[in-house]
C-alpha cells in the first residue's frame, strides 16, 4: 500500500492539506498504540507498525517537496537519495548568484530586511516551481518533472541555509 | 485482579469494571501523584493533607525515608541524603560537574555515576525508584486497592538513556507503565480539556531542574505536538547555584566547603529565591561558627544573574516555533508549568517573548500530575469513549556514525511518534564480514558532539566485495520515545537487533538484579509476580480476542476459523488457571500465531472504515 493509498488518495500532486489532516488524525485515533494499551502484545505491535506507516506517509504528504519526490517515485523516477545531476547551466549560474548574495547580507546595510526580501523572493520561486511541476505530473513528463524538483532541492537548501544565517545574526 | 469470564467464548465479554490508575510527575524538586475520581483529576495526599512529596531519598543503614523528614535531614546528614536525583539519571560520571552535587560521587566500571551513602554505592534509577515507591504506596492507601498502571511523566527533552532510566525505576518500583508522557504535553491536557479549547497552545515549562517548551495543535481532543525544545539541565536549581555563587563571593567564602554547608547555602538561595517572587529585596544571614555574614540581595541584582538563562529559555522558544512552522500571532496561548515560572523575570520575559499575558490559572506544580491522571485514565480503559489522543515527537534527532566521524541522521528531531525509518550501507572493505552499528542522538555533526547511545555489530555477513552488501539498519522509536534498532544484510538474510539500552543506562540483568535486591520482592515474590505478570497477558489476549471475535469474526473469518480461535482460547483459559508460567507462555504464543492473521485483517478493516467515515463526512 503506497502513501495515497493509506490516505484513500488518487497519485496526484494537488492535495487539500486540511482534508489531509483530518484524514491523518482519523487514522491515528483508530491505529495508535495507545488504543491498545490493554491489548495483546500482537496488536500493540501492529498498531505501532501502522501507526509508523501513517506518520511516515503523512509527514511525506503534507511536505510539497517530499510528496513531489514521492511521486516520482512511484512514477519510476525515483530521485531520492541521487548525487546531483542537474544540467541546466542557466540554472547553475543563478545559483551562484544567489550564493554571493547570501554571503554578502551580513556587510548590508540593513541585513534584517535583506533577509526577509531575499527569503520572500525564494518563496515566490519555490511556489513557481511547484506549479510547473504539478502541471508536467499531469501530462505525465516525469523526466522534466524531475530536473524541476532537482531545482527545487537547490532553492529549499538555499532557504535553510538564509534561515541559518539569520539564527546567527539575530545573536538571538 | 479480577478473572475473565468466559464460560461461553464468544459470548460475553468481561463486565466493564473501574480500574486503578495514576498519574505521577517524578520531578527534579517535588514528586506529585494524581487520579481521576468521580469525573475530576485530583492530586492525592499524604496522611498530613500535603500533595507535594519533595523529591528527597534519606538512607541510613537499616531504612529508607522519602519526601519531607528526609529533605529536613539534608543539612545535618548530607552524605546520605539525596535530592534533585533526576539530573542525574541517565548521565555518565564525566557529563556530571561534581562540584555542584552535595553528595559523594564515584564512577562505576561501565562509568555510571553512583551517590556513596550508608546503604552502599546507589544508582540514580534505583533512587527514583524509591521515590516512586513511596508516591505508589500512597496511591494505594488513598484508593484502596493494587494499581492496574502508571503514567509517568519526563520532560519532553530527555534523551533516550534518561527515559529508559526513569522506565527502569518504574521497573524495580513494581509499577506497570501505561505510558512515559511528556511533561508539558500532559500540562496541555489539563488545560486544553479543561477549556475544550482548539488552535495551537505553547507550553514554557520551567522546572527545578529542566526546561522544556512544547508547541501543540489542539483539534477535537487530539493533541498534536508540532515542535518541541528545551534543555534537560537547566531549571531553578541552576537559578539557586546562581545564588550561592553570590553569597560566596559577598561573603568572602574561601575554598571548598563541606557537603553540610553546600547544604545550608542553597537552601539559603532557595529561599531567597523564593523571598523575592514578592518583595523587592531579602536579607540572607550566615551565622555559624566558621561565618558571621549579612546581606541583601535585590530583585535587581537576582535578574541580572539570571538573565543569561532566561535569554537560554527564550532561544529554545525561537527555535521551536520555528520548528513547528508557526508564527507567534499564530500562539493562541501560552500555558506556564513549574515552580520556576514563579519568578518575575520569567513571566515578564516569556509574556514579552509572545506578546501576551501568559497563563498560570491551574497551579503550575500541579498541572503536570493532573494531566498524565487523565491520560492513564483513559489509558487503562475506564473511558472507552474518550476522544483524548496525543501525538508527541521525538525531541532529538537519532542517526548513525558513518565515515569521517560524522553522524547521519535517520530520524530528525521533531519527528511525530511512533516511527520507523530504514537506512541503507554498505561494506568499504573487500571481504568485510561484520560492521559496527554506533547509535547517536544530538544535532551536531560530529560524532563526539552527540550522546552516544549504543554501538552493536552485525557479523556473519558473507564476504563480498566493497559496496556489495546491502545492510539496512532500521530505527523504531515508540510512543514511549524509545528507540530499537534493527540490523540485516539483504542478500544473505543475517540480522542483528537490539533494543537501544544507552551506554550510561542500566543492563537488563542489573534491572532484574536490582528488582531482586529491592526489600519488597523476595525470590517467592519475583517468581510470583512473574507468574501474575504471565496471566495477565493471557487474560489480555482472550479478552481482546473475544471483543475482536464478537466485532468481526462473521465478517472477516470462516466458520472453521472462527471455531479454531475459539478452540485455542478455551485451551489458554485452562492453562491459565494452573500456576505454570512457561506453559501460559507458550499457549499464548500458540494462540498468537493462530491469530496472526485475524488481527492483520482487522486492522485494515479499521483503516477502511476510518478512510469510509472520512469520505461519508466529505459528502
Amino acid at each position: 500500500m503506497n502513501h495515497f493509498e493509506l490516505f484513500g488518495l488518487p497519485v496526484n500532486f494537488e492535495l487539500d492539506s486540511a482534508s489531509l489532516a483530518t484524514t491523518y488524525r482519523e487514522l491515528q485515533r483508530t491505529l495508535h498504540p495507545d488504543k491498545f494499551a490493554n491489548g495483546s502484545e500482537r496488536e500493540r505491535l501492529l498498531a505501532v507498525q501502522k501507526s509508523s506507516q501513517v506518520n511516515d506517509a503523512y509527514s511525506t504528504l503534507k511536505s510539497p517537496i517530499q510528496r513531489a519526490e514521492y511521486i516520482l517515485a512511484v512514477c519510476h523516477e525515483d530521485i531520492r537519495g541521487e548525487q546531483q545531476t542537474l544540467q541546466d547551466p542557466m540554472f547553475l549560474m543563478q545559483q551562484m548568484e544567489q550564493h554571493e548574495r547570501l554571503e554578502d547580507i551580513p556587510h548590508a546595510a540593513d541585513p534584517e530586511q535583506e533577509i526577509a526580501d531575499f527569503d520572500d523572493e525564494l518563496s515566490l520561486s519555490i511556489k513557481q516551481y511547484l506549479q510547473e511541476f504539478s502541471q508536467l505530473v499531469s501530462i505525465e513528463h516525469y523526466h522534466d518533472a524531475a530536473n524541476v524538483v532537482r531545482k527545487l532541492k537547490f532553492v529549499y537548501k538555499l532557504q535553510t541555509q538564509l534561515s541559518t544565517l539569520e539564527d546567527s545574526l539575530l545573536d538571538y | 485482579m479480577a478473572l475473565l469470564q468466559i464460560a461461553e467464548p464468544g459470548q460475553s465479554a468481561a463486565p466493564h469494571e473501574h480500574k486503578l490508575a495514576v498519574g505521577i510527575d517524578l520531578g527534579t524538586t517535588n514528586s506529585l501523584v494524581a487520579s481521576v475520581r468521580s469525573g475530576s483529576a485530583k492530586t492525592l495526599v499524604d496522611n498530613t493533607g500535603r500533595d507535594i512529596l519533595p523529591s528527597v531519598v534519606r538512607y541510613t543503614a537499616d531504612s529508607i525515608v522519602v519526601g519531607e523528614d528526609a529533605a529536613q535531614q539534608a543539612v545535618t546528614d548530607p552524605e546520605n541524603t539525596i535530592s534533585s536525583v533526576k539530573r542525574l539519571m541517565g548521565k555518565s560520571f564525566s557529563d556530571i560537574d561534581t562540584a555542584r552535587i552535595p553528595n559523594v560521587l564515584v564512577e562505576s566500571a561501565s562509568g555510571q555515576p553512583l551517590i556513596k551513602t550508608v546503604a552502599g554505592e546507589l544508582n540514580p534509577v534505583q533512587v527514583s525508584a524509591e521515590i516512586l515507591k513511596a508516591l505508589a504506596a500512597r496511591a494505594t492507601e488513598s484508593l484502596a486497592g493494587e494499581l492496574n498502571g502508571v503514567v509517568i511523566t519526563v520532560p519532553a527533552y530527555f534523551d533516550d538513556a534518561q527515559r529508559q532510566g526513569t522506565k527502569d525505576a518504574a521497573n524495580i518500583a513494581g509499577l506497570n507503565v501505561l505510558r512515559l508522557l511528556n511533561e508539558p504535553t500532559a500540562a496541555a491536557i489539563a488545560y486544553g480539556l479543561d477549556a475544550g479549547q482548539e488552535g495551537v497552545i505553547a507550553v514554557y515549562d520551567l522546572g527545578g531542574g529542566t526546561f522544556d517548551i512544547s508547541v501543540l495543535r489542539l483539534n477535537k481532543g487530539v493533541f498534536e505536538v508540532l515542535a518541541t525544545g528545551g534543555d534537560s539541565a537547566l531549571g531553578g536549581d541552576d537559578f539557586d547555584h546562581l545564588v550561592v555563587d553570590w553569597i560566596t563571593t559577598e561573603a568572602g567564602l574561601v575554598g571548598e566547603q563541606s557537603l553540610a554547608m553546600q547544604r545550608l547555602l542553597l537552601i539559603q538561595a532557595k529561599q531567597a529565591k523564593q523571598a523575592l517572587t514578592d518583595s523587592d529585596t531579602v536579607d540572607i544571614t550566615l551565622a555559624l561558627e566558621t561565618v558571621n555574614w549579612q546581606g541583601s540581595l535585590s530583585r535587581a541584582t537576582f535578574d541580572e544573574l539570571i538573565q543569561p538563562l532566561v535569554k537560554r529559555t527564550l532561544l529554545a522558544c525561537r527555535r521551536s516555533l520555528k520548528d513547528a512552522d508557526i508564527s507567534k500571532d499564530e500562539v493562541l496561548e501560552v500555558v506556564m508549568v513549574g515552580g520556576s515560572t514563579r519568578v518575575p523575570l520569567v513571566r515578564e520575559k516569556v509574556g514579552e517573548f509572545f506578546a501576551q499575558q501568559p497563563l498560570t490559572s491551574i497551579n503550575p506544580d500541579k498541572v503536570v500530575a493532573i494531566g498524565a491522571a487523565i491520560q492513564a485514565d483513559v489509558l487503562v480503559g475506564n473511558k472507552p469513549d474518550s476522544e483524548l489522543l496525543l501525538l508527541d515527537v521525538t525531541p532529538l534527532s537519532l542517526g548513525l556514525e558513518t565515515m569521517g566521524n560524522l553522524v547521519e541522521k535517520v530520524i530528525p528531531r521533531n519527528t511525530t511518534i511512533p516511527v520507523a525509518r530504514a537506512q541503507e550501507f554498505t561494506t568499504f572493505k573487500d571481504g568485510q564480514t561484520a560492521m559496527t552499528i554506533h547509535v547517536l542522538q544530538g544535532e551536531r555533526e560530529l560524532v563526539s558532539d552527540c550522546r552516544s547511545l549504543a554501538r552493536f555489530s552485525l557479523t556473519g555477513i558473507p564476504p563480498m566485495a566493497a559496496g556489495a552488501a546491502h545492510i539496512r539498519v532500521t530505527f523504531q522509536v515508540d510512543a514511549d520515545g524509545l528507540l530499537s534498532v534493527s540490523a540485516m544484510e539483504k542478500s544473505s538474510g543475517v540480522s542483528a537487533s537490539i533494543q537501544v539500552k544507552p551506554s550510561y543506562g542500566l543492563g537488563d540483568d542489573e534491572v532484574a538484579n536490582m528488582l531482586k535486591d529491592s526489600m519488597t520482592y523476595a525470590q517467592e515474590d519475583v517468581t510470583a509476580r512473574m507468574l501474575a505478570e504471565q496471566q495477565l497477558e493471557a487474560d489480555r489476549v482472550m479478552e481482546s480476542l473475544i471483543v475482536a471475535l464478537q466485532q468481526d469474526g462473521k465478517t472477516l473469518l470462516s466458520d472453521a476459523e472462527q471455531t479454531a480461535i475459539e478452540n485455542a482460547i478455551q485451551i489458554l483459559y485452562k492453562i491459565r488457571q494452573g500456576d505454570d508460567r512457561d506453559a501460559i507462555e507458550k499457549e499464548i504464543k500458540t494462540v498468537d500465531k493462530l491469530t496472526q492473521d485475524f488481527a492483520a485483517r482487522r486492522m485494515d478493516a479499521s483503516i477502511r472504515k476510518a478512510l469510509q467515515g472520512q469520505s461519508v463526512d466529505k459528502v
